[in-house]
Parts: C-alpha cells; structure tokens; sequence
C-alpha cells in the first residue's frame, strides 16, 4: 500500500491547478451560454494543446501526443472535479467512437474524424438499440444492402441520445442477412444529413420533449459510401463490443461529490423545526449511504492500481456498473425522502430544493441502471465471466 | 501509487491459508464444535494445537515488537490472517490475543508489558477481553474499582474462559488486566449459536487486577478500532468462501436436467453476492492501511468497514446458504459455521446501527443534545 502519487505527479498537479485558476471562470461562462458550441470549440481546443483533453491521442490525428499515464489521468479528473468543470466533453463521440476509430479505423478515418471529434467540431450519436433488439443487440435488423459503391441502409434505431445535435452517427448494421446473427452485422459512419435520416425526439420521464435529447433514428434507402465501414465488414459485433466496454468505463463515476451534496441538503432541509440530519432514521441511511461510496472510491483505487500494474482484476473488474448505478439512485431517493411531501415539486415551481437536481438524478440514474447494458445483463456477465457460471441454454425450437 | 497487496502480504495470505486447509480443515472443525457441545460446563472451542502451531508459523506475535520476540507487521498483514481464519471459521483466539489485546498494551506501554506481549507473540500466553460494558451496558453489567480491587459482572467477555489474562473495561477510559486464575473470578461459558467462538460471563468479586490504566482512552479507542478491523476481515473471509462454496455447489447440482448454476435466477444470486464482496475487500484493505498510515481516519474506517462487512455478511450468509436449498439448512453441509460465525460477528464488537451513529458522531453530524 502507497497512496501517494510521489513528487514528480504533485508537480503535474500543481500546473493542472494553476491552468484551471487561469482559464476556469471566464471559458466556462463562455460554454454555458446559449451560443455555446463556438466557445466549447476553443475551450476544447485550449485543452488539447495543454494536453488536458486528447491527452493521448497522436498528434497526427488532433491530440495531443503524450505517452498514457493513468495517475496523470486521475490527476486532471480529480482536479477538474474539485473546481467543478468537466475536463473535455463527455460525449459518445470522444468516449466511444474515438477509441474504437484509434483501434480499428483506417488511417485516412482517424486522420478525417479524431481530431474534429475531440474539438467538438463533429458531434456523433450512437446507432445501436433498435426496438426489438436490446438486450439481445445482436438481433439487430437494421439492414445495409451493397448499392454499386455505397451501402443503402434501412431499419429504424431507438434510445439514440442527442441523434437530433449530431453531426455524424455510429451504428451497427447488418450486411450479410445469411451469416449467424452475429457474424452479419458492420459498424459503418453515417452524416445524419443524408436524404433518408429521419430524426424523432422521444420524450423521456426526467423532462420535457427533446430535453435529455432522447431519439428514434429512421432509415429510409439512405445512401452511404462503402468505404465508411470501420473494421472489417462482418466484424461490427466484435468492434460494438470494444465500444461497449468504453461506455461501461465511462459510467464508473463514483458518488463522493453526490454525497456531500445530499449532505448539505440534509444539515439544511428542515421539518418540524429540526433538520434531516437530525433525525436518527435518516443519519443512519446517509451513513449507509457512506460506507458504499467509500467502499466503491477505495474499489476504484484498486482498479487503478490493477490497471496500473498490467493485472488483470478478475471477477473484481466486472461490478462497478452495477453497483455505482444503483448507489447513484439510492442516494437520490434518500435526497427525495428528505424533503418529505416537497420531494415530489419539480421543473422550478415554488418551494423547489436544489433547482429539481435530485429528481433529475433519479430519473437519470435510474436510466443509467438501464442503459448501457442493463443490471440485470451486467448480473449475467459477473456470473459468466467472473464466476466461471453456464450461459442459459436456449429453449429447444417449437 | 499501489494500492493493493505487497508480494510479502500475498505470501503471508497464502501461506496461512494453505495452513489451515492442510492443518484445521472443515471437519476439523466439526471434531472441536461435537467436543464443546458435549461439555457444557467447560467447553471453550479454542484449539491449542492449532495456536501453537500458528505460534510456530509467526502468526501469534504479528503485531508484537520484534524486541519482545513478535514479527512487528502492519494491521493490514492481521487483517489478512484474520481473513484466512474467517474462510476457515478457524476456532482461535487471535482477534483478542494476536490483535486486540498487543495494540491495547502497546497504546498503555509499561514494563509489565514486555512480558505480556513476549508471551502472545510465542503463543505460550492468551489474552481475552472483556469490554462489551465500553459500548453496551445490560442485565446491570459492568466492573468497577472498590478500593484496590475490582468487583462486578462482565457478559459476553471474548476468548476468557482458558486465558491466561483478561483485559477488562471499567467504564469507558480505564483498563485493567487481571489473571485468568486470580482469586475471586468465576468464569462461566454462555452458549453461543457460533461455536467457533468462545463467550464468557465473568464475575468478580474482590480480584486483585495486576494493573489498571487509568487514561486509557486512547487505548481503548485503538484497540476497537483494530479489533473492528480485523473482525470485518473475518467476515469478509467467512463469505468470500460461503460464496465459493455456493458456486461450487450451483455447478454440480441438478435439477429440471440442469445444473442450477445456468438458471439466471441462482446466476443473478451468486452475482449480486460477489459484487457486494469484491468492493468490501476494498474497503477493508483501505482501513487497516489507514489504521497505521492515517490513525486519524481510522476510527471512522474501523466504524464504516464493519458495520458495511456486518450488512453485506448477513446478506451473504443468508442467499449462499439459499442457493444451496434445503441440504444448505442441514447441519451436514457445514455452511452453517460460516452462516453463524458471521452471526456472531455483527454484534461482538458493535452492531452496525451503533457503529453508524459512531461513524456521525465523529463528523460531527449528530446534534448535541
């Protein structure tokens, strides 16, 4: 055990910090604003040449070059976080499609869409859910047919987050109806503004129409050059599932900040003359609520230092989905309790705690233990891939 | 920046383990729980042979200063042996000998210490404790100074029925050690569901302690907070192998012509128990570290770590014994020595509830009242 990052990553610290004390307030204005993209573009830009964001990335494909240093990594989170800016932009494009273009794009697709991607100037969505392919997403039926040169492309996609913002989308088709279901499906790059895309906002239970940017994708004999197939065509399953293993990656935040929110909302929420801290019942569940958090916080550590060290963490790898999901949740729902009879006001009627934060929270986290695998395939997973247990056999054909 | 195990720790870990799969196997234990429960008035399920031969091992003295003969380790290298003796539900005292009661005398200092210590660390003495009155008060129990002896009731008292000496609570900062044969102590055992442990109720009328530490605060404190350590390592062991043996079990029992382990709702048991777990292991780790890099984070730690082992253990406990279907209610299965052993644990040293309130009082959360 050393939980110290030694001299030469405190130094790395300190110029973070001083970067943020000198960029912070002014930029992240800029992006908030309505007329934002132009803003985040630069603010994107300004972190990439100071290797805070594409921090790995070639510099012949837009970043910034550096050799991949994990503590570095935590360094930036950890610092970010503290000031309460996102380092770089969490999105689907960055998050999943980059990595899995730095791993099986052609050099002409990684010089033409990392870069853009990472500076925001290209915003992508993500094509895979359909509405009869979830869980089992090798189902898929969207289907693209050989057409001379291109590839026309027809089927329908659904949970498709900020389709009706992006400028490109990644989606698994299926190129050879006859292969095993699996082995017939491609990952292709699809501009949204081709004749054929149709986009239909979905309203979603955290909000208004369009407003968390929830989508169906409809595909109508839409017109895609062949050569925009990442990997090989028949590979798309392998490729998704590199993306995929991205995404789970991505939805590992751990709760710490969440909690010493709720604790504030707790010392101020106050009922019959005392606050919810005060109360027995609910101290205990926040405490409870504590002992997750650090146990997830201290899990992730070790994670680190398994990644750090080329180990492989086994079964231990494989649960920080499932339980941060529903940490998130349940510190939401402990928040909700608090405010009694107030917790059900939302969208910024009177008496409203927090702005509806935390109702927003639990609609979302509750998403979170949806999507991106469902708790229940991650359960499937941990017992297959960790414990070594069977896969369900199928049901003999009727 | 490494936080995991040293290879030394690994080696450690895996040493004792072997040991006790090799030296105090299941049914070892199913020998020493049959000889207890026939012996209702002695009885204690402590296992000299297997003391000693931890003693040989090194294990005995891992907290004890090499000067009085101990290896001087880290609480993490304790919580590590306590997890192996947890995954064997191995009957030892370690968690008051080895642990509880080294930190405590090494907190007090003294010359009479030195011995002390030098005799746990060669296993040729045992300590027990006595101090459930520190944080919970019942039946009127409790052990006060009269003058210059020591009159009253201690219940629940760990590992004393055979020590050698008893380290004994009177009130919430003053220790006293007596000798497991003075004068005026009566010892009787209470059977507990667990007996891979040994429960006492003391009571002494006129004993003349060795010593008593008055301002022994912060030994008491240190002595919690490692004993909470290692017990939720110990519970952490106990489940870790009710979990294997659930899988084991879940992949060579059949039923509908399958084997239950590729029926979802047994994969989706034994999944959630290991996602509980492997975190847990975190934690545990991060609190013994803690206990001796951060000594101010660790009284929180010792609380948190716990009271989190006691909630998932029960769980743990409850669905492996499930999975395994009437034949896990049985006594023959033995899943039940693990089932109570971790029973016990929840309240030996503070029940999660008490810890909790613990974990808020040190920051400040609670109200004055």
């Amino acid at each position: 055990m050393d939980l110290e990052f030694g001299p030469q990553y405190e130094d790395f610290r300190r110029e973070v910090r001083s970067f943020l004390d000198d960029h912070k307030p002014k930029k992240m204005r800029e992006v908030g604003s309505k007329e934002g993209r132009k803003a985040l573009i630069e603010w994107l830009t300004l972190l990439i040449e100071h290797g805070y964001w594409a921090r790995t990335i070639p510099r012949e494909y837009g970043g910034y070059g550096a050799e991949p240093d994990l503590l570095e990594t935590v360094i930036m989170d950890e610092e970010f976080n503290r000031v309460g800016v996102a380092r770089g932009m969490p999105a689907q494009g960055p998050s999943m499609l980059v990595p899995t273009l730095l791993e099986h794009g052609t050099e002409e697709q990684k010089t033409r869409w990392i870069g853009p991607t990472m500076r925001a100037e290209v915003m992508w969505c993500q094509g895979y859910s359909e509405p009869g392919s979830g869980s089992d997403l090798a189902s898929l039926q969207t289907a693209a047919r050989d057409d001379g040169d291109d590839f026309l492309i027809n089927g329908q996609k659904i949970w498709t987050s900020s389709a009706d913002k992006s400028e490109m989308i990644f989606v698994l088709v299926r190129t050879d109806p006859d292969a095993k279901k699996h082995a017939g499906i491609s990952y292709i790059l699809a501009p949204m503004d081709a004749p054929g895309i149709e986009v239909q906002p979905m309203r979603t239970m955290s909000g208004g129409l369009g407003e968390n940017s929830f989508n169906q994708v409809f595909f109508t004999d839409v017109r895609v050059p062949r050569s925009n197939i990442v990997g090989k065509r028949g590979e798309g399953w392998k490729i998704a599932n590199t993306t995929l293993k991205h995404e789970r990656n991505s939805l590992n935040s751990n709760g710490e900040g969440t909690l010493v929110r709720l604790m504030k909302l707790m010392n101020q929420e106050i009922a019959n003359g005392v606050t919810a801290m005060a109360s027995p019942v609910y101290r205990d569940r926040l405490m409870k609520l504590q002992a997750r958090v650090l146990t997830m916080k201290h899990h992730g550590m070790r994670m680190l230092t398994c990644s750090l060290k080329g180990e492989s963490p086994g079964v231990a790898g494989l649960v920080a989905k499932l339980q941060n999901c529903q940490l998130n949740f349940d510190m939401s729902a402990l928040a909700i309790d608090v405010m009694g009879e107030l917790g059900g006001l939302y969208d910024h009627t009177k008496y409203e705690r927090d702005r509806g934060y935390w109702q927003t929270h639990s609609f979302f986290s509750l998403g979170l233990i949806i999507g991106g695998g469902t708790a229940q395939i991650q359960k499937n997973i941990i017992a297959e891939r960790g414990l070594g247990m069977p896969r369900e056999p199928k049901p003999a054909k009727a | 920046m490494d936080f995991g195990l040293s290879e030394d720790q690994q080696l450690l870990e895996e040493t004792v383990r072997k040991f006790l799969s090799d030296q105090v196997p299941i049914s070892k234990v199913r020998e020493i729980r049959d000889a207890v429960e026939r012996d209702r008035e002695g009885g204690c399920p402590n296992d000299r042979k297997t003391w000693s031969l931890l003693a040989e091992l090194g294990v005995t003295g891992i907290l004890v200063p090499e000067a009085q003969g101990g290896s001087n380790l880290a609480l993490l290298d304790a919580a590590l042996v306590s997890q192996a003796l947890g995954h064997a539900a191995t009957p030892v005292p370690f968690l008051t000998s080895s642990v509880m009661a080294p930190i405590a005398l090494r907190e007090l200092g003294g010359a009479e210490t030195e011995a002390w210590l030098a005799g746990t660390a060669k296993g040729s003495s045992t300590f027990g404790i006595a101090a459930t009155e520190a944080f919970s008060v019942r039946e009127g129990a409790g052990v006060v100074m009269d003058g210059s002896v020591l009159q009253g009731k201690a219940m629940m008292a760990m590992d004393s029925l055979e020590a050698d000496f008893i380290l004994l609570s009177l009130g919430k900062d003053r220790l006293a050690v007596i000798r497991g044969d003075a004068d005026g102590l009566s010892k009787a055992r209470l059977i507990t569901t667990d007996l891979t442990r040994c429960t006492t109720e003391l009571t002494l009328v006129n004993v003349t302690p060795e010593v008593v530490y008055d301002d022994a605060g912060d030994g008491i404190s240190r002595m919690f907070d490692a004993g909470r350590i290692a017990l939720a390592a110990d519970v952490l062991g106990a489940c870790e192998s009710m979990i294997e043996q659930a899988v084991a079990y879940s992949l060579v029992r059949k039923q509908f012509d399958r084997v239950i382990g590729s029926f979802q709702a047994v994969k989706h048991m034994c999944a959630e128990m290991i996602a509980e777990l492997e975190p847990a292991r975190s934690l545990v780790w991060y609190a013994a570290h803690s206990f001796d890099s951060m000594p101010g984070e660790a009284t929180l730690m010792a609380a948190h770590a716990l009271a989190h082992l006691s909630e998932i253990g029960r769980e743990i406990a409850s669905v492996s014994t499930q999975v395994h279907g009437g034949i896990g209610w049985t006594d023959e299965q033995n899943l039940h020595f693990w089932f109570k052993r971790i029973s016990s644990a929840r309240h030996m040293l503070g029940g999660p509830e008490f810890l909790r309130n613990r974990a808020a009082e040190l920051q400040g959360l609670v109200p004055a009242a």
